[in-house]
């Protein structure tokens, strides 16, 4: 199953890069907008879905990451206003989504509480916070604007595509290259998977459980707040109620879709990113109209059909969702 | 086999409907937190609760209002306490009431030359129609191929409301209409009102009482009870597991679609896609309010129904926005779960409704 589905990303490889290759002999220009675009929508979706991932691979469902999106983005916003500085923003919406992380962690770690409630619990409570707290009409003093990396950027497509982004997308990848690199090269990552899947024996081992468990939650967190800061300090620039229309659960199918694996969740937020980025761009031309809400559930339904057909093969990590007891077997 | 005593033993506290005193401590709790808040804001918290409340629940037209407001509010709680019944978590009701909202409307303006009853059922039973097959993909999926519900009806949130957006916005839009929006459904159809009060309310109360009947004492009911509490259990005593989760499922979306049915044929009178956010999470805090018991959701419903009837009038007289209601309701679901308050009363009963994605 395992060769079968690595043979099928390449295949997926091959295809995407045959595709583009074609594409850019057509028109360069065009292709590479819409590859620089996809990448400015791939990276909010890749990194919620890292938030996912870092707290179910240690054994935390969390369906609140569209609440620590929304709170952080707000503080973002708000903070980077009061505070006339975006850095200044940066940090405490990263403050607040370790705050939001602790939260849960509490709740489902301390109190052993149902983790699906707690999430419902973020959720809700951050719609609850931002919209009571909102208010019309404010401007952010600047923006993180684009910074090309010297050298990087003047590589033909890729120099375009990648390097030609604000601070936040630089710091995006450099998470997203570490998560993958931590998880499955590190002590840590390895401490953190066996938390996942089998608690007891990482107790056994020595290794305590629910500080793992926090610790994890707690930068999954800080992930979120940079999540949220990239959303309003560097791609929209401006705040209202509902702002992240539902990128916390895009997040999950995202990360259910890259099998808990951050290179995945990348590759599948990349797809996303392209297949949207793609069809604005058709619309544009108007070859086909496509209606943009059928571009927005396409990975919602993709999830459930790659669900249902391999159900049983696509595997949470085993211990999730439940609080661990000294001594359970 | 020690695991299974154990199982039989947790799940005598799962349901354990337990002390009353815990929802309401909860409500207080909540209000407090949030008087706070308001206090922070230079407002008055004394002013604005006493506005809320007395246009809730000072008039008869108040009342009015806050039945209609309440009326989704009971079906939505429904949902989710028939699904927890089973030990499914349905967070799929927001969808499934879309889809009943929408092909209510449709069956309200686009089918005509009905005698009024027929219409009326005709529309209900189109809400109850499309909001079970929202319902049943997530009860199918669950059953036969063991995905777990939470996640399907997350993902079929999202797709519903993309679908619903779609229909509204291009064949089944009002014409000429910036708006998106469909047509109003017909004089015919509308749902009658007993004196002042609507009739979609008596017909929710109706249907909690029934449910209460069905899950308290029929076999049907003692299915579903005994497969939420423990299916190995259900599974000795000879009870289909598939069978009945995939019938709670569609039976949970079903009451879902009947609650955005009753929204548009007796308050909004179409469908627009704004109208209804927010009702299907309601119904999780209702639920657990009412202690996932059928009855014990009207109570909850009237409570929020009327918070949210009275909202507009606190902002004009306390000058506190409405969103405070949505505020209060997440502290209410949290002081209401936690184990903080329960832990006064000796009653431990904060065992994990759901597992994983897994099984």
């Amino acid at each position: 199953m395992i060769t079968l589905i690595k043979r099928r990303g390449s295949y997926y490889f091959l295809a995407v890069t045959l595709a583009t290759l074609y594409l850019y002999s057509q028109s360069a220009n065009i292709t590479t907008s819409v590859f620089s675009i996809a990448v400015t929508f791939a990276m909010p979706l890749a990194l919620a879905a890292m938030v996912g991932i870092m707290c179910e691979r240690t054994g935390i469902v969390n369906i609140g990451i569209e609440g620590t999106l929304l709170l952080s983005s707000f503080v973002a916003f708000y903070v980077a206003i009061a505070a006339k500085s975006i850095v200044i923003g940066f940090l405490v919406a990263m403050a607040t989504g370790v705050a939001m992380s602790l939260l849960l962690a509490l709740m489902s770690v301390t109190w052993k509480m149902d983790q699906i409630i707690a999430g419902t619990i973020l959720n809700i409570l951050a719609t609850g916070l931002t919209s009571f707290f909102y208010i019309q009409g404010n401007m952010l003093p600047n923006m993180f604007r684009q910074k090309p990396i010297p050298g990087l950027s003047n590589l033909p497509f890729f120099g375009d595509v990648l390097f030609k982004h604000g601070l936040l997308m630089y710091i995006g990848f450099v998470v997203i290259i570490t998560l993958y690199y931590g998880l499955f090269h590190t002590p840590w990552g390895l401490r953190t998977r066996a938390v996942g899947e089998h608690p007891s024996s990482a107790d056994t081992a020595g290794v305590s459980v629910s500080r793992m468990r926090y610790v994890n939650v707690a930068i999954a967190g800080a992930i979120g707040g940079l999540c949220g800061s990239y959303l309003v300090l560097e791609l929209v620039g401006s705040w209202n109620r509902g702002f992240t229309a539902g990128k916390g659960f895009t997040a999950l199918a995202l990360m259910i879709f890259g099998r808990w694996n951050p290179m995945g969740a990348l590759a599948a937020a990349m797809f996303f990113g392209l297949a949207q980025a793609g069809a604005n761009q058709l619309m544009i031309n108007g070859t086909v109209n496509i209606p943009p809400q059928f571009v927005g559930i396409l990975p919602y339904v993709m999830t459930i059909i790659v669900l249902a057909i391999s159900a049983g093969k696509v595997r949470p990590p085993a211990a999730e969702g439940q609080p661990y007891e000294k001594g359970q077997s | 086999m020690s695991k299974l005593i154990d199982e039989v033993k947790d799940s005598r506290r799962k349901y354990d409907v337990g002390s009353w005193i815990v929802p309401i401590i909860a409500v207080v709790t909540a209000m407090l937190v949030a008087s706070v808040l308001m206090m922070a804001q230079g407002l008055d918290p004394m002013l604005a609760y006493k506005s809320l409340f007395t246009t809730a629940f000072g008039s008869s037209e108040g009342i009015a209002a806050t039945l209609g407001k309440a009326t989704p509010l009971v079906l939505s709680g429904l949902a989710v306490t028939l699904g927890l019944r089973a030990g499914l978590f349905n967070i799929g009701v927001q969808g499934q009431l879309l889809t009943g909202a929408l092909a209510s409307a449709w069956a309200g303006y686009a089918l005509t030359n009905l005698p009024p009853l027929v219409h009326i059922a005709l529309a209900l039973a189109f809400g109850f129609f499309f909001g079970a097959i929202v319902g049943a993909i997530a009860g199918y999926l669950k059953a036969f191929r063991g995905v777990h519900e939470v996640i399907t009806t997350i993902m079929l949130n999202s797709i519903v409301m993309g679908i619903v957006d779609y229909l509204a916005s291009n064949p089944f839009k009002e014409p000429d209409q910036a708006l998106t929006r469909t047509p109003q459904i017909l004089d015919s159809v509308r749902l009658p009102m007993f004196g002042n009060f609507p009739s979609g309310f008596f017909l929710a109360a109706a249907l909690a009482f029934l449910m209460w009947w069905i899950l308290g004492f029929t076999t049907t009911g003692f299915r579903f009870n005994t497969v939420g509490r423990n299916r190995f259990a259900a599974w000795y005593a000879g009870i289909s597991y598939k069978k009945t989760i995939f019938f709670a499922m569609l039976f949970s979306g079903g009451i879902a679609g009947l609650g955005g049915a009753v929204e548009t044929l007796g308050i909004t009178y179409r469908f627009e896609p704004a109208f209804n956010l927010g009702l299907g999470f309601d119904g999780i805090t209702i639920a657990l309010l009412g202690r996932v018991h059928p009855v014990g959701i009207i109570p909850g419903a009237i409570l929020i129904g009327g918070m949210r009837a009275g909202a507009a009038n606190m902002q004009f007289d306390a000058g506190v926005a409405p969103e405070l209601v949505d505020l209060l309701l997440a502290m209410i679901l949290f002081f209401v779960t936690a184990p903080l308050i329960s832990r006064f009363f000796k009653n431990s009963s904060n065992r994990s409704l759901t597992g994983g994605w897994g099984n």
